[in-house]
């Protein structure tokens, strides 16, 4: 085939065909097919796939897809007041320069010799991590807080020997369903009340079901409902008392101000990184982790990657490589209780940027920053006739429920969308018992301008 | 010509301290707005307002640092790490260390997919839920499937998906005690073992045979009334294609299990054999693999599953649903096995691999797996008159995308090994390559996958350094037992990554550690 007429892709050197032609002669082939002489003929496809026609042009590719992807209306474009376990926050620029660099971008699972500066990321990632959460141990980036939860109530299973895990009956629902997929054949799963008033954990409830069999106690702060658990010294007590271990779930965005779950006696922490300098790309910015004290019994139930700090021969020299790997599905295989892979180590690079970036003052200010704007929001809506807020009487960080009156929330989010605004997620399918209501969040890069917006939109909109 | 070596490389050193040990009390790397007279009047002492007991009473002992020093001192880290950008990424076999083109990172830095959330209103994201639906029907092309998701955040949750789904389908015809066994053979990923463990199965392992293919003797004395399903890769790690793989599926069918197809890595067969044919129920994609979207140090990565239709009925929620006029998720769907993963997936990339299909078309596609054929086959036949270098099971036919090597006779020759001739190799401005998935059933391993991104002068560069290697391991052993000499760093002490008293996850444990402290 002549090279003007041969099909030379710019992303494959090797599609010239003298090249192909001097590869296949050193071989010893006549063609390519000749190659493919293992796969029998009867599983052969025997025709070209259907698919669209190609643009092989760059430029061509990028107006196709930067023309689909136009007709999003971003939370750039709107006013945005969803969260949920995936909330806007504010991302430095030295964020995304550092997450987009390609030596990060693109490496894999290179070890300590040719990606030492990627080893040395993810141990700074858990090292600031551990400082935020004052725990020595601290997981590589996990899938999510939803998988990072289920693997922490597995582990509470394991170190006891127990097979029930008690959890909130406001946990966040899509970790719930993750749960209650995932821990299925290993524990069962019970429910614990909260209050109807201050919405949180009913202790009552919890002294009542949790005993002898209780793996752990499972608990979110702040809780999905927005709302600050101000008891988690009891709970832990309660759980500690019944030979249970106590599991938190933890946004670490209100660490700033609020008191690391190994404070008042968690035993596991886990959670959602997302709110540390990374985007929510539609649900693909999440990330997990899993921490706790430096126990070897507990060490060995991780089924995550931990990256340790190591010696070198060189006086003050150190390195890093992946620690007690024999724990791992990667060497037990099916003797494995859990499983590790691919997961989002580049998020937690960038999240270790964005701690480095805060410092214990930054987050500080982002901490009182929400509550600050959180507060005025429940204010000026709260004054809104047609609906009710605070539903709840504890104290909430950045999520707040509002249950309106008259109008469905479907109807109110129509109007709002109307006027640019995403208002606060339906809750109607998730938590009936709490009627119509909405969740709402408000963070830092919210301006008073942009709550007072959305507070006269309601009231237009409730009128 | 003769082929280039990198002698005079060295890895960057820039001796970078913890990121703990920078900085000075009073910097600030970032200043976030704030509140505002108008809300401050209003709210008053937030803080205050917080309950005594959890108010956080140390403030984290975090660095402080000026923004210029937090950005050089990562983009010191970055030149530290050799990414499949930076060098010629054959050594990560399995992992199709391909090309990520830059346009693609153009496209998912755009507001219009960073900045939406995962519960705007269906209006607002049609874009990508095009893009989404668009790439759907793709995959059930590649793969003769007929639905897909994308929730999966990396390969192994696909296949723990699957292990999911294969359950809820036993369930769902009240057989769930009765198949409580899952089949896979050891040249599968590790993940085919633990992930069906993960969700409930007991799982039985099978041996390949004295030629290298998974032992067809050894399925049929595996099946039983017990049988829940199979997992299976093909081809398997050592890159030979299983050419009786209907065999094995008609068989598991028969038993009345259900047969899953572990395509994480599926560059070498992309139009020229499908799950579909080979009568699969399901199979999943890794994204950040064969369709290019980056590995990113290890995730964000995507495991696209793909089902036949009798199956969807499992698929997690939501699924991605067309009404002949928009797009939208259905979340009412009775027999979901539920979340596996948060929200939608890793949908930048899913967009990604869309774009990459999308400019490569079908035609295109094909050239991808014929080109990455062709250079493991040239670069084996190579790789094979290196002194020492063996293949594993070299009876079997044509290899595939990737080949299981191994050092076992320079071993046995000199004492150099597969672990040190990794580490010698970084000194040429190569990635450590990736030996194999454990057990190591072939001694000495080592796992090369030169796919259609490396050119023959790519791949003629790679031979000469590991020739080079051999040689030295030949004539002075020394210089390989000794390696690195041009890392980042010296060969660190790695006794201290297993040992308790040692280990240190984090830079506090280090220093309680080293301080002597309980």
């Amino acid at each position: 085939m002549s090279r003007e007429k041969a099909f030379v892709h710019p992303y494959i050197p090797n599609s010239v065909p003298e090249v192909r032609e001097a590869m296949l002669r050193e071989i010893g082939a006549r063609d390519v097919e000749e190659l493919y002489a293992g796969i029998p003929d009867a599983l052969r496809l025997k025709r070209e796939m259907n698919l669209p026609k190609p643009l092989l042009s760059e430029l061509e590719l990028r107006r196709h897809v930067e023309g689909l992807l136009r007709k999003n209306r971003s939370c750039q474009d709107y006013l945005n007041f969803m969260g949920g376990g995936c909330w806007q926050h504010f991302v430095p620029a030295v964020c995304d320069e550092i997450a987009s660099r390609a030596e990060f971008l693109t490496a894999y699972v290179g070890d300590t010799y040719s990606d030492l500066g990627k080893h040395q990321a993810i141990f700074e990632f858990q090292s600031l991590m551990g400082e935020l959460l004052e725990m020595d141990v601290v997981s590589g980036p996990t899938y999510d807080w939803p998988s990072a939860a289920s693997s922490a109530l597995l582990m509470a299973s394991r170190l006891t020997g127990r097979k029930r895990v008690l959890v909130p009956a406001t946990t966040g629902p899509e970790r719930l369903s993750h749960m209650r997929n995932f821990c299925r054949r290993a524990v069962s799963i019970e429910m614990v009340a909260t209050e109807a008033s201050s919405g949180l954990l009913d202790l009552q409830d919890l002294e009542r079901k949790c005993g002898c069999e209780t793996a752990c106690v499972y608990l979110e702060n702040p809780t999905y409902l927005g709302l600050i658990e101000r008891q988690g010294a009891e709970v832990a007590e309660t759980a500690h008392s019944r030979g249970a271990l106590f599991v938190v779930g933890v946004d670490p965005s209100s660490l700033g101000v609020l008191a690391p779950p190994a404070t008042y006696g968690a035993d596991l922490v886990c959670g959602e990184v997302q709110p540390l300098g990374l985007h929510m790309h539609f649900g693909g910015g999440v990330c997990g982790f899993i921490a706790s004290h430096d126990d070897p019994a507990i060490v060995g139930e991780y089924n995550t990657f931990l990256t340790s700090i190591a010696p070198t021969g060189r006086e003050g020299e150190f390195g890093f490589g992946w620690s007690t790997m024999d724990r791992t599905s990667y060497v037990r295989r099916d003797a494995s209780p859990d499983f590790m892979g691919s997961a989002t180590n580049l998020w937690g690079i960038t999240a270790g940027v964005y701690l480095a970036l805060l410092g214990p003052r930054g987050m500080r200010d982002l901490g009182e920053g929400i509550l600050q704007r959180r507060h005025y929001a429940m204010e000026r809506l709260g004054a809104i006739k047609g609906l009710r807020t605070p539903v709840f009487s504890a104290t909430h960080f950045k999520e707040f429920v509002v249950t309106f009156e008259g109008k469905a929330v479907q109807d109110v989010n129509k109007a709002l969308l109307e006027r640019g605004i995403f208002g606060g997620i339906d809750l109607g399918g998730w938590f009936p018992e709490l009627g119509n209501s909405a969740l709402y969040c408000v963070t830092e890069v919210h301006t008073q301008g942009n709550i007072d917006h959305l507070a006269d939109a309601v009231r237009e909109v409730l009128r | 010509m003769k082929p280039r070596r990198k002698d005079g490389y060295h890895a960057v050193a820039w001796q970078e301290p913890i990121i703990l040990e920078l900085g000075t009390p009073g910097e600030r790397g970032v200043l976030l707005p704030p509140a505002g007279d108008g809300i401050t009047r209003v709210v008053g002492d937030v803080l205050g307002s917080i309950p005594a007991e959890i108010r956080r009473r140390n403030p984290p002992r975090l660095p402080e640092l000026s923004q210029p020093q937090v950005l050089r001192h990562y983009l010191r880290l970055s030149q530290m790490s050799l990414g499949a950008d930076l060098n010629l990424d054959i050594s990560q076999g399995t992992c199709t260390m391909k090309y990520s083109p830059k346009v693609n990172e153009r496209l998912v830095s755009m507001p219009e997919l960073t900045e939406l959330h995962p519960y705007q209103d269906g209006s607002t994201v049609q874009g990508v839920l095009e893009v989404m639906g668009r790439f759907e029907s793709i995959l059930k092309e590649v793969s003769g499937m007929d639905r897909f998701t994308f929730q999966p955040g990396g390969g192994a949750q696909g296949i723990y998906t699957n292990a999911c789904i294969i359950r809820a389908y036993h369930e769902s015809r009240g057989q769930a005690n009765q198949r409580t066994e899952i089949i896979t053979t050891i040249f599968s990923h590790p993940a085919d073992a633990a992930c069906p463990a993960t969700a409930g199965f007991k799982v039985i392992t099978l041996y390949p045979d004295g030629r290298g293919y998974p032992d067809l003797e050894a399925l049929k004395a595996a099946i039983s009334e017990r049988t829940a399903g199979l997992f299976i890769t093909n081809p398997e790690d050592t890159g030979i294609f299983n050419p009786r793989i209907r065999e094995f599926v008609d068989l598991v069918h028969a038993a009345g299990g259900l047969c899953a197809y572990d395509q994480a890595n599926a560059n070498g067969i992309l139009g020229v054999a499908r799950a579909r044919e080979a009568g699969f129920d399901m199979c999943h994609f890794n994204l950040h693999k064969t369709f290019s979207s980056p590995h990113g140090s290890s995730g964000p990565a995507s495991g696209a599953v793909g089902v036949i239709s009798e199956l969807a009925r499992f698929l997690p929620v939501p699924t991605l649903e067309f009404d002949g006029d928009k797009h939208y998720f259905d979340y009412d769907r009775p027999e979901t096995i539920g979340k596996v993963r948060g929200f939608h997936g890793n949908v930048p990339a899913v967009v990604r691999a869309y774009a990459w299909v999308m400019s490569l078309g079908a035609q295109g596609l094909r050239l991808v797996a014929d080109t990455s054929v062709l250079n493991n086959n040239y670069m084996a036949k190579k790789m094979a008159a290196i002194p020492g270098v063996a293949i594993a099971y070299p009876e079997a036919r044509a290899r595939l995308d990737q080949i299981r090597y191994s050092w076992e006779p320079l071993k046995r020759k000199t004492g150099v090994g597969t672990e040190d001739v990794r580490r010698r190799m970084v000194d040429f401005g190569l990635q450590s390559y990736f030996e194999s998935h454990h057990p190591w059933v072939v001694p000495e391993p080592f796992t090369l996958e030169p796919d259609e991104t490396y050119s023959k002068d790519d791949i003629d560069e790679y031979v000469e350094v590991m020739r080079h290697i051999s040689d030295e391991a030949h004539s002075s052993p020394e210089i390989v037992l000794g390696a690195p000499h041009q890392s980042t760093i010296s060969r660190i002490d790695e006794s201290a990554l297993d040992d308790p008293k040692r280990w240190a996850m984090t830079w506090r444990a280090h220093l309680r550690k080293r301080s002597g402290g309980a």
